[in-house]
């Protein structure tokens, strides 16, 4: 229905090179090179604070890199026309954390935003498409229904729907599973895999999900203080010896303060310094 | 004055939303602009009428405080039409414009910053100046000059209860007293200033909500401070269009 986002035949969707971004002082990405390839499911692995949020609001263009390119369909991203940008947008889907959906319009008109936004197409058929798409995440029947009215997973599922109404060739998650049950959670897994098997979307997934991670991904990236620690597929990162990676896998919390006495000095240094 | 830049850049943009664009195959949503003008416009009026009704007759009152020394009670319908026609009828319409709608703006885009429905719209390709704030310029520059009128028409109607009650008018004679004294550059400089404070209302607005950090805590800052802000510039465009005014019509 719509053109490829890449009109050069490679198998490469994305592609960062050297990517920085700050916010005024301070630097959030230190460098990221990475690759995405067509049809691929990429999971970003993160703690909080980490950078992987600021990685994925900078891939869709919410935020402005300080210097590096982000290469996609021949464009670069980090030096493109607001028009080009808009244009490229009509081809991703973004599904937020919180869904993001309009509290002032019902479901089925958030679905349909975009469609009637962008495209000339007839109201009755606009409404068609909506529930179809609303269908495709399990929301048949729920298109007259406020955001208010839906449950989390529900909301999800109807942002996801949004995502979707332009045929995306790139599809982006932000914690899709984050604040759901994991029967819920284990549902939007379900769907992604659909969506990656069914429209050979390229996907893109910012989680601190372990499991629901292993279970999506073809490519994994961790990313640590702002710098790519380790990538490679499920098998590769299991096997990855780094500290870092371990740790967060095998879910250590950060060592203690070890000496008792350092601690109690550290605490009462802080008083002091307070008091003075 | 970075601020100003800022608010004037908001008001071009949405002004080349609302007036240019349309005409290049981008089709306006007039259904938004129509809901925002119900909201702004229709449901100001009934505390609109009556704060401007008592403010007719507070006007009649302090006017005849001072005229009646002179025997000049007869001139309380030119004090109130020309008080409220060319400057209160404006300026109060702007101040309970501001408190209904002017925070209700800065509110409602401020909650959408802060669950990332703005970032929504932008990676949809759908510019939020285009889509929340074209309709609400629309709206407010067609509604304020409405208000006004309206305004302007219950300050008399609040005067002449006084007129009538103590200053010896029959109601058709206030009401000749006041068309007899009234300009139409009265009114029209009048419904000037209000479309000014319409756009500066919607912009401070507007700049303050999508200026709003992050957590429900900023949400309340943008508010007060669109208020704040508003009331400031709201007197100070009323400054400048009065001043303005002086020196063309003398």
């Amino acid at each position: 229905m719509t053109a490829p986002l890449d009109d050069t035949g490679s198998d490469s969707m994305i592609s960062l090179r050297d990517l920085r971004v700050r916010y005024g002082e301070r630097e959030i990405l230190h460098g990221i090179t990475m690759e995405v390839k067509r049809g691929e499911t990429l999971v970003i692995l993160g703690g909080s604070g980490s950078g992987k949020s600021t990685l994925l609001r900078t891939l869709v263009g919410l935020e402005k890199p300080s210097s590096g390119e982000i290469w996609l369909r021949g464009k670069n991203l980090a030096a493109i026309s607001d028009a080009d940008l808009d244009e490229i947008r009509r081809k991703m889907g973004m599904s937020f954390q919180s869904g993001a959906l309009f509290g002032s319009m019902t479901v089925g008109e958030n679905v349909g935003l975009p469609l009637r936004e962008h495209t000339k197409l007839e109201n009755s058929t606009i409404e068609i498409m909506t529930r179809l798409k609303l269908e495709q995440v399990g929301l048949a029947g729920f298109e007259d229904y406020f955001p208010s009215e839906l449950s989390g997973g529900m909301k999800k599922r109807a942002a996801v729907a949004r995502a979707l109404s332009m045929d995306p060739e790139i599809l982006f998650f932000d914690e899709p599973s984050a604040g759901l049950d994991p029967i819920i959670a284990a549902g939007i897994d379900q769907l992604i895999l659909e969506l990656k098997q069914a429209f050979h979307m390229t996907i893109i997934v910012v989680t601190h999900e372990l499991a629901s991670a292993f279970l999506i991904a073809d490519q994994m990236v961790y990313i640590d203080k702002g710098y790519i620690i380790a990538q490679g597929t499920p098998a590769e990162m299991k096997a990855n010896p780094a500290p870092r990676v371990r740790q967060f896998f095998d879910r250590v919390p950060e060592p203690e303060v070890e000496q008792e006495l350092d601690y109690l000095q550290m605490l009462t240094a802080d008083h002091r310094r307070v008091r003075r | 004055m970075a601020y100003i830049g800022a608010l004037v850049r908001l008001s071009a943009q949405a002004g080349y939303y609302a007036f240019v664009s349309p005409f290049r195959g981008r089709p306006l949503r007039l259904d938004r602009a129509f809901a925002q003008a119900m909201e702004v416009g229709v449901r100001a009026l009934p505390v609109l009428s009556l704060i401007t009704f008592f403010i007719g007759l507070i006007l009649a009152m302090q006017g005849a405080y001072e005229l009646r020394k002179f025997g000049a009670m007869h001139f309380v319908a030119d004090a109130v039409a020309i008080s409220m026609t060319r400057e209160l009828g404006p300026l109060i319409t702007a101040i309970v414009v501001i408190g209904r709608s002017g925070s209700a703006f800065a509110a409602e885009i401020g909650t959408m910053k802060v669950n990332e429905e703005i970032d929504a719209l932008e990676t949809m390709a759908i510019s939020p100046v285009q889509f929340l704030v074209a309709p609400k310029f629309i709206a407010m520059m067609l509604m304020l000059p409405c208000l006004t009128i309206w305004a302007n028409f219950m300050g008399v109607l609040g005067g002449s209860l006084f007129g009538v009650w103590k200053a010896d008018f029959s109601w058709i004679g206030y009401m000749h007293a006041t068309m007899d004294a009234l300009f139409l550059r009265d009114i029209v400089t009048g419904l000037i200033k209000s479309i000014m404070f319409g756009m500066t209302i919607t912009a401070v607005g507007c700049s303050e909500g999508l200026a709003t950090g992050t957590g429900a805590e900023s949400v309340g800052k943008s508010t007060t401070s669109a208020v704040v802000v508003s009331i400031f510039l709201v007197v100070i465009v009323d400054l400048v269009f009065t001043t303005i005014f002086f020196f063309v019509e003398s």
